[in-house]
Order: structure tokens, then sequence, then C-alpha cells
């Protein structure tokens, strides 16, 4: 059956080189940022608490980790194994995903010496959404290694832990289905509160629902982009014939996430607001313009069956649900006291090196353990 | 005297043939030029004003002037005789021709008033009339009376030949104390009792001297009053509310008052406005030339007193001493932060190309991938995919 | 990317503010009920038409809670900080004097061609957004005053609370690495050992005022049923407490008082000669933004029962599924 395997290709390229290169000049801002406080790297302000180190970092880098998590729903819940190929290199994204948004957080976090303090019961707040986001990413990164510890057992020969491993994870597995879709919900829950600053075009009571569901649709759609890219980079046999037939699955669920999306605003009345002449209400159109493409690339067997139009779906449901996410956390959000906002050079250049460093450790991981399904065993 | 000479410029020359000969209540001609000069600087005239001035004042026909008493304490006649440069005798003898004064009066009785009709009848059309105190209206105006005339008589009988007429101190300006309520005489100032007529307002419980000099000055000099307030006050003296030129004021900037006289923010000197001072509402230059010739400080605020509005018809004797008053400031001051202000940083060159730079290499690979798709080859190096 | 065009934003809200609101009833379905002020509150009344912006509130403040001054960088040019002349509240600034201003600006408390002051500060919410966001529970609100407090020994600094609070009043201050949030707490530090909120000790005219939200409720009762021009006592100080008033006459208010609804009510109230959205009031519905994530939240998590099923379901079929695919991943590499 599965014959995964590392690649076995040089790990010093021009390409880490340059990536490592971004982490280390990320690195530096962040020494600043430590030395001397956020202000002195980022642009976020009294208006604009939250900046893309929150935004890019943890909300959109989160579900580009949905991988695993949406890999898992459809492997083993919905007992698809078909797909299983996709599963390991879907779970290590979603590692990086998640790993780096954690850390992201860290660095962001203004009080971080005092980050322990989500994890002690007596401060633990029961009300807030930020509480069960934070303690459902931290568990479900401790899941996530443990779901794809399996790697890390074959390639250093621990084959009686993978053994008992193996016995129990069933339980992982459905953590690992659980968590995300708790805390993908409730990261579109940690809007409600913005109830009076939030433009109706995104405020609604059904963001938690519209979270998870892009998260899920993310989730195949950073599975299908990252099957094409290493296939192409490293001259890997296509594994188009899967992804065609998996993307019928990603073209109702966008397709449920318009519905919904549109009918909600209909049903609020909301709509008039969409035609109104402003940079938000364009980015709206942007945003759901990207997702009617994929759903309309993935819904028709033309566009499943041509390999240049599933990848070009691919992409436009990460673009949409990652500006989906940017429009509701920042653009369609009205600060006070006309604060404006845009990242600094600095605060780019994190983001931009942590988005490196998932991509140099993905380019290592897959070099070193086996992660891939390489030339010789293609199911 | 050069009327035209600059003394700014060439004082020597404005001085003319004898600058030390004495002139002028024992001053010199040097003297003279340099207190006129002064008048008028005070004025915000020109220093060409000041010789002009100096040449009026010193005019063999000195104007006449006839100086009335009403209800008053004569409190405005004390102040003037007070001012020191030059000293209220010289004004009196040499610059104009005091010609009856109710309490300056060497003269009495029938003496004194049979003088001051012969002088009004003479002068007719010619001299200043000054009021001083207020006219009561009531039952007739009887409740002040000289030589068997109501105060109303007087000033009617004496404005009719007047040049022009000037109203010194609260009192004559618009009734001062007594007029305050309930008013039991229907005190009212001197331009209710000669409706009409321009009553030139100097205002105070006392005014300056020197405002109601620079005014006769003014008059002489020029033969028209000076430039008024909406009130008939010169505004050289009553254009700016005291609190603009208050020296306490960075003290009300900084949020520092005085609760209660006699306490710590009271001994330390800061602003009076908590315990009712009206210098927010009072149109008054005394924090500028202050009282009596002594130095800086010497007048109401400046010795620890709030500014109780004397200058101000609805304030002085009307509003309760601890009331606060108004602010008039006409605009709000600039260094306010704004409710609309936009803050906050836009976008850099520096943030803009690194978008650019990130967003064209994603595009870049994209399109390089896609390239490779479709047709079946597999190729291509190692290949950065980035994402934003 | 991420600047907003607030204009057109502002004006599209306005648009269909009303239309397109969460519907009433769905919202309201959802929302957990709302929470009742303790009858022991404390709060302040803020009179825009009283305050003659002096700013010994804003000078008041800075001392009491021990505040470095703040100049903002558009006014570095000229004042080295000597005087301290925040644009906002910030990390630095819990409490600022605004004025808004228009054409002329020349009489106070006019809409048009005037200017009119407002002071910014936390509102002290009756069900506070902040209380409910935070994470680690840094920001508390005592039960029987009604005080909002915040512990920095708590905080994670995540400024969930900067985010969610409808008014913008906590601040994280961003310029030091050891920065803490900043929200005025009614000087509770000067309550304890009996003194009134540092800002309404010093206001000259009582246009800050404070008190029990009860007698302040009166108060406004007292001051908007009098007919403008009538002669009144304003009180200083603390309300009920025996300082001279100031004696002045009742000015125009416009209709309505800012705090008493807005967000489930607030106990700080305005009163205001120019219309409260004028004065960089948000505008700010009835419903507590709390009180609807919370219930949303409760009703998703209750007794974690939806959570447990969910998990034991999918326990189940992962099982299940996980010994059909058993050998899936299993050939120990070593080939390539």
């Amino acid at each position: 059956m599965s014959t995964a395997a590392p690649l076995r290709r040089s790990l010093v390229t021009p390409t880490t080189l340059v990536l490592v290169a971004l982490v280390v000049i990320a690195f530096c801002f962040l020494l600043q940022r430590f030395l001397f406080g956020l202000g002195a790297v980022a642009n976020i302000n009294p208006g604009y608490p939250w900046g893309i180190w929150v935004v890019v970092d943890v909300i959109i880098g989160t579900a580009f980790g949905c991988g695993g998590f949406a890999m898992a729903l459809l492997v083993y819940i919905f007992n698809r194994g078909q797909y299983h190929p996709l599963m390991r290199p879907a779970l290590l994204s979603g590692l990086f995903g998640y790993t780096l948004g954690g850390f992201a957080v860290i660095f962001d976090l203004g009080r971080y010496w005092q980050a322990y303090n989500l994890l002690l019961p007596w401060h633990a707040q029961l009300n807030s959404v930020m509480f069960e986001v934070a303690l459902c990413v931290m568990a479900y990164v401790v899941v996530l290694w443990i779901e794809f510890s399996p790697a890390f057992l074959e390639r250093f020969g621990f084959v009686g832990i993978k053994r008992i491993l193996e016995r129990w994870m069933f339980v992982i597995v459905a953590l690992g289905v659980l968590l995300p879709t708790m805390h993908q919900s409730s990261l579109g829950s940690m809007l409600l509160v913005m109830e009076y600053r939030l433009s109706p075009l995104w405020f609604t009571l059904w963001l938690p629902a519209l979270f998870v569901i892009s998260a899920l649709a993310m989730g195949y759609a950073v599975v299908m982009f990252e099957a094409t890219v290493v296939s192409k980079t490293f001259s890997l046999p296509s594994e188009h014939a899967l992804i065609s037939k998996m993307s019928i699955v990603v073209g109702w669920i966008t397709v449920a996430w318009l519905v919904l999306r549109f009918g909600d605003l209909f049903a609020r009345n909301a709509l008039p607001l969409a035609f109104i002449g402003s940079i938000s209400v364009f980015l709206f159109w942007v945003e759901n313009a990207m997702f009617l493409a994929a759903a309309l690339v993935f819904i028709t067997p033309a566009g499943r069956a041509s390999q240049r139009a599933s990848f070009l779906g691919a992409v436009a449901l990460l673009a949409g649900g990652s500006l989906y996410r940017l429009d509701a956390y920042l653009i369609g959000y009205q600060p006070l006291n006309n604060w404006s906002y845009f990242p600094s050079v600095p605060e780019l250049m994190v983001s931009i090196g942590v988005v490196a460093l998932e991509v140099l450790l993905y380019l290592i991981f897959i070099k070193t353990l086996p992660v891939l399904h390489g030339d010789a065993a293609r199911r | 005297m050069d009327a035209t000479c600059n003394p700014d410029i060439d004082f020597e020359a404005c001085l003319g043939p004898n600058p030390d000969e004495p002139v002028f209540g024992g001053l010199t001609r040097r003297q003279m030029l340099q207190f006129c000069a002064g008048i008028a600087a005070t004025m915000g005239l020109s220093a060409t004003a000041g010789v002009r001035m100096a040449e009026a004042a010193t005019a063999p026909a000195r104007p006449p002037v006839i100086w009335l008493h009403g209800q008053e304490c004569t409190g405005c006649t004390e102040s003037l005789l007070r001012s020191y440069h030059p000293t209220l005798e010289a004004i009196l003898l040499d610059v104009i021709s005091l010609d009856y004064h109710d309490t300056l009066c060497i003269g009495a009785g029938k003496q004194a008033l049979d003088y001051k009709h012969a002088m009004m009848e003479k002068n007719k059309g010619k001299y200043v009339l000054v009021t001083e105190g207020g006219t009561p209206m009531k039952d007739g105006g009887i409740y002040c009376k000289v030589g068997g005339k109501t105060q109303v008589e007087l000033i009617r009988e004496a404005a009719e030949g007047a040049a022009a007429v000037i109203a010194i101190g609260s009192c004559a300006a618009w009734g001062g104390i007594q007029s305050a309520d309930p008013n039991p005489t229907g005190a009212v100032g001197t331009h209710e009792v000669i409706p009409g007529k321009l009553v030139i307002n100097i205002p105070g419980c006392p005014p300056s001297p020197y405002n109601f000099l620079s005014t006769v000055l003014y008059l002489l000099t020029f033969g028209r009053p000076p430039e008024l307030d909406q009130q008939n006050r010169p505004k050289f003296a009553y254009g700016r509310l005291i609190h603009e030129n208050c020296e306490r004021r960075p003290h009300f900037d900084a949020g520092r008052f005085a609760l209660e006289f006699g306490d710590e923010g009271h001994r330390q000197g800061f602003c009076l406005y908590k315990i009712g001072c009206k210098g927010p509402e009072t149109y008054a230059n005394c924090p500028s030339i202050g009282f009596g010739d002594v130095g800086f400080g010497s007048w109401p605020v400046g010795t620890g007193h709030p500014c109780f509005g004397c200058t101000e018809k609805e304030t002085g004797f009307r509003k309760p001493l601890h009331a606060l008053s108004t602010v008039k400031t006409l605009t709000p001051p600039t260094a306010f932060p704004q409710v609309d202000a936009e803050k906050g940083k836009g976008i850099s060159i520096g943030a803009a190309a690194a978008v650019g730079v990130v967003g064209g290499l994603v595009v870049g690979a994209g399109a390089m991938l896609l390239k490779q798709m479709g047709d079946g080859k597999k190729s291509a190096p190692d290949e950065t995919k980035e994402r934003v | 990317m991420t600047e907003v065009d607030r204009r057109d934003f502002l004006r599209g809200a306005g648009f269909a503010t009303a239309a397109a609101a969460v519907p009433t009833e769905a919202s309201a379905a959802i929302a957990r009920p709302p929470k009742q002020i303790s009858p022991q509150a404390v709060g302040m009344l803020y009179d825009s038409t009283l305050c003659i912006g002096c700013r010994a509130c804003v000078a008041a403040c800075k001392e009491a809670n021990k505040m470095p001054a703040e100049v903002p960088a558009t006014l570095t040019g000229w004042n080295e900080n000597t005087w301290d002349s925040a644009e906002d509240l910030s990390g630095r600034t819990l409490n600022v004097i605004k004025v808004y201003r228009n054409g002329t600006a020349e009489q106070k408390d006019h809409e048009i061609n005037g200017f009119a002051f407002v002071k910014r500060h936390c509102l002290h919410c009756i069900d506070p957004s902040c209380v409910s966001v935070c994470p680690v529970g840094a920001m508390q609100k005592d039960a029987a005053t009604g005080i909002v407090s915040y512990d920095p020994d708590v905080c994670i600094g995540c400024r969930y609370c900067v985010y969610g609070c409808p008014f913008g009043v906590p601040q994280f201050d961003f310029s030091s690495a050891l920065g803490k949030i900043a929200k005025c707490e009614f000087c509770r530090h000067l309550q304890k050992d009996g003194k009134i909120p540092a800002c309404c000790d010093v206001c000259p005219t009582g246009a800050s005022l404070f008190g029990p939200v009860k007698e302040l409720e009166r108060e406004i009762e007292r001051r908007t049923a009098a007919a403008p021009g009538t002669p009144y006592q304003f009180p200083r100080g603390k309300i009920g407490e025996n300082r001279p008033p100031n004696a002045a006459t009742i000015p125009t208010y416009v209709k309505g008082v800012y705090g008493e609804h807005e967000a489930g009510g607030t106990q700080v109230r305005y009163l205001a000669g120019v219309p409260f959205p004028k004065l960089g009031l948000p505008t700010v519905g009835r419903q507590s933004p709390a009180s609807l994530s919370e219930g949303m939240q409760h009703t998703i998590y209750q007794w974690l029962i939806a959570p447990l099923v969910a998990f034991v379901g999918f326990a189940f079929l992962a099982r299940r599924n996980l010994a059909l695919h058993h050998d899936d991943d299993a050939p120990p590499s070593k080939e390539g």
C-alpha cells in the first residue's frame, strides 16, 4: 500500500539559503521587539491593537494548517481511505501552520512572560472565547505532533512505540478532528463581541459556522496546492488523479459556504451595503469572487479534470479564505477615534520570516522523514 | 515741536530749540515728550502721535472740563489723584482747565455753581463733560441732588453744550453698586440719562487713571474718541480679557487652582478661577498696567484676590463673588486634540515595496508552475512557494 | 491592504445600520440575559456644557495614577516633554479632553460654527466586554461598586480587551518592552482612603461629577427637566458632599443621556449640548456585546455536551476506519 519515504535531495539549495536569510532578518526584528516593545517594530496602535502578527500569522496561518484536520475528517471519519497518501503531507503542513501560529502568538503577546496563566485553573475565564481558542490550539499542536510522530518513529526505528501508538491512534484522530472544529469556529466567535465595530457585511451570528466551513475548504485547498507544488518542484508523479476525485467535496463545501454567506446577508437585509463604493466593499467582492471561482472549478467535471484549473481553484480558495479572515478582523473593522493602520516593514518582515521558517522546515522534513509517497510506489 | 517728526527716529529733532525749558507742570519739554510718547505707546499709537499729544497738551488754550459727581464714593477721583506721570495737578492745572469739579473745587456753594454756569456758557460746545457716579432715576431722581437740582437735570443741562462726554467708573458707566439688585433708587449709567449722545465709558472700580488720561489726550489730539467697543469702552484698554494676560494663566492651563482663601494653592499663587475669579469673562487691561505705579503684580489677582469683573456690566456687583465665570475664549485653543483627528501611520514606501515583492514572487512562482502544468513535462529545479 | 476607507465605511454603516444589524430577535434569543447594575454602583456624570477645557482633570489623572507625560510625534518638534499633550487614550493616558470644532468655532456647545469639549475615559460598563473577553480574568468588575479593574500581574497582553471594547477604552502601552494595559479604574487606590477620583476632585465647574449612579441619575433628571436658562446650583466633586456648588444656568441639552443604554448601560453618563456622535462618542446599540458572545459560547458548549458527543462519535468512527486501513503507514521506510 503506502510507501512514504524521505526525498533524497540536498538540504542546501539557493532556495533554502534565501529562506534562512529571511528567517534571520525576522529574528533580528524580533530581538528589537523584545528589547524595546511592540511599538518599536510594529505599527499597531490604539485603534488597531491587532495587526498582521495576529491576523496573518495566527488566524490565517492556522487556517492554512487545517490540511491535517480536513484530511483526517475525510479519511478517518468519512472513511475515504483512498486519499490516505495525502494524509502525511497534510499533517506536516498542519504541524507547521499550528506550531508556528503558536510561536507567533508568543511574540505578539504583550506580557508573554505571564502566558502560563492560561494554564492555571484559578485564572481560567470560561466566558472568554480567547481562552477556549488558546487551550484548543495548544492541545491541537500536541495532537498534531502525536499524529505525525509515526514518521519519526519509522525514521528512527522505534517500532514498538509505534505499535502502542497505533492502538490508541483513534483517540488522537478524534481529537484531531474535534479540536480544530472547536477553535476554528471560535475564531469566528471571537468577533461576536465586535457587534458595534464590525461592518454588517461581516458581522453575523453565523460567524462561527462561516469560519469553520471556510477553514475546512482551505484545508483541502492547501493539500491540493501542496501536492501540486511539491510534485512539480521535485518532479514527483502527479497526484492529480487523486486530487480531482477529492475536489468535488471541496466544490460543494465552497458552495455551501457561499449559500450561507449570501443567504445570511440577504436575510439580514445587509446586501445593499455591498453596493457602496469603498475599499472594504471592493475587498468583500474580491473575497467572494475567489470563493465563487473555486466553486465553479470544483463542481464542474471539466474544471476538476484540468490540472491547471484545479491548481488555480485551490489558490483562489486559499486567497479567498485568507482575505475573508483579513477582512473580518482588520478591514471590515471600524476603528474608533480615526486610527489607521498599515503594517510596517519590520512587521511584514517578521510575518514573512514566519512563513519562510514554515517552508524551510517543511523542506527539511520531507527530505529527512518519510512523508511523501515517492515515484516507485503510487497507488 | 514739529508734529511731523518721529521721536523713534530722531528724538532730539522733535524737541525743538529749547528742550530743557519748563513747559508743563514742572516738566521740561523733553520730559513732556517722553510722557506723551509713553501714553501714545499705551494706546498703540505711533510715536508721532505722541508728539502731537505733547503739542496739544501744552497748547496755550487748555480745553475746559466740567466734572460732575452722582451716586459714588469718589474712588475714581482718588484713583486719578494717584497718577504719577504726570501728577494729577499738572494735568488739571496745565493740560486741561478743570473749570468745575464737585470735590476739587476751591470755591463752594453758590459761588462754585455760578462759576460752573458761567464756564458752560462761555465754552459752549467746547468743553468736555466727565461724569462720575450713577444717576438715580426713581421718583423723579430725588435721591441725588446738588444745589437743589437733581443729578438727572444737572447732567442733561451740562451735556447740552458738551463737546464730548466721558463716564468714569463703573457707576457712571452703568449704575455701579447702587444699581445692583434691588436697585432702590433706580440708578443708571450716564448714557441712559442722555440717550442719543455718545458717552465714552471708562468702567472700573476704580478704573486705572491712565485709561482715563489716555482717552482725554486722544480726544484733545485728534478731536474724536478712540476706537470703542460695543459698550463704548476704548478698545486700547478694554480689548482683551483679563484671562489672556493674567500672570496666573499658566496655573489655569496646568490645572492648578486655589480652592479656598489661604489654602496651599492660594499661598502658592495658583489660579483663582475656582474661588470666583471673573478674569475669564472680563475685558480690561489690569494685568498689563497694574495700579498705583508700584511695579509688577499690583492689581487684585496679582495680590491674591479673584477679579470681580468691575468693568463688565453683567458681572461686577451682579454676580456673586464666589460664582464661577464663563470662559469667554473666542475659539478653543488649537492644542486640544480634535475629536475627528486622523491618527496612525500610513503605508510606507518600504512596506508597499515588501508587499509588492512578496505578491510578485507569489504570482511569478504560480505562473511558472502553471506553465509546467498540463503539458505533462516534469522538470524545474527547487522552487519557492511563498504565500501571503 | 488593511487600510480602511473609513469615511465610506461610516457612510455605509449609516446607510443601512438599522436594516443590516443582526435581527434583534435572533440576537436576543442567543444572548444571555443582560446584567443588572449593582445598587451600590458608583459612577460619574460628565456634563460637556459645563466643561471649560481647562484640562485640570487630565493633569490630576496623570499625577494620581503616576502616568508619564505623552507627546505625540507631530508635536515633538516644539514640545520636548514639557507639556503633556496626549492626542487620545493610550497606554500612558487614562483620561483625555478632546474638542469638537465646526466652522468658525465661535460659540460653545453649538453644533454649527461652535465647539464643545468631551472627556474620554472608561465608562465602566454594567456588562463589560473587556471582562468577558479576557482569557485569564485580568479584568474584573467589582460586584458592589461596579468598578472595572485591571490586574497587570495576571494579564498576558493579548489585547483582546482593546480590540473588543465598544468604546475604545483599554489601551496597551506599545512603547515599553514590559508594557501593560492602561484604563481608568475610578482611582480606586484613592477611594480606599476615602477620597474621590482625581478628575472629579479637581474639576472647577462640576463638569465631572462623582457619586452613586442612583444619585447621578436623579441629578440628570433634575437638569434635563429644568428649562434652559433656569438658575441652577451645579454640584462639584462628589454629589451630596458639601462643597460649594457652581451657580450657573441650565444650558440647552441635546436629547438623551449617553451611557444610559449604550452596550447594556454604563456607570459613566454624558450630558452635552452637541450630538454625541459629533463628540466622537461611538454609536453603540443597547445590547451588551458580551451577552451575545457569551450566549453563543454557552449555547454551543453548554456542559460540554456537544463536544463530548462529537468526540465519542469521531472516536468510534476513527477506530472502525483505522482498523480497516490498519497498515496504511506500515512499510518502515528505507527505500527511495
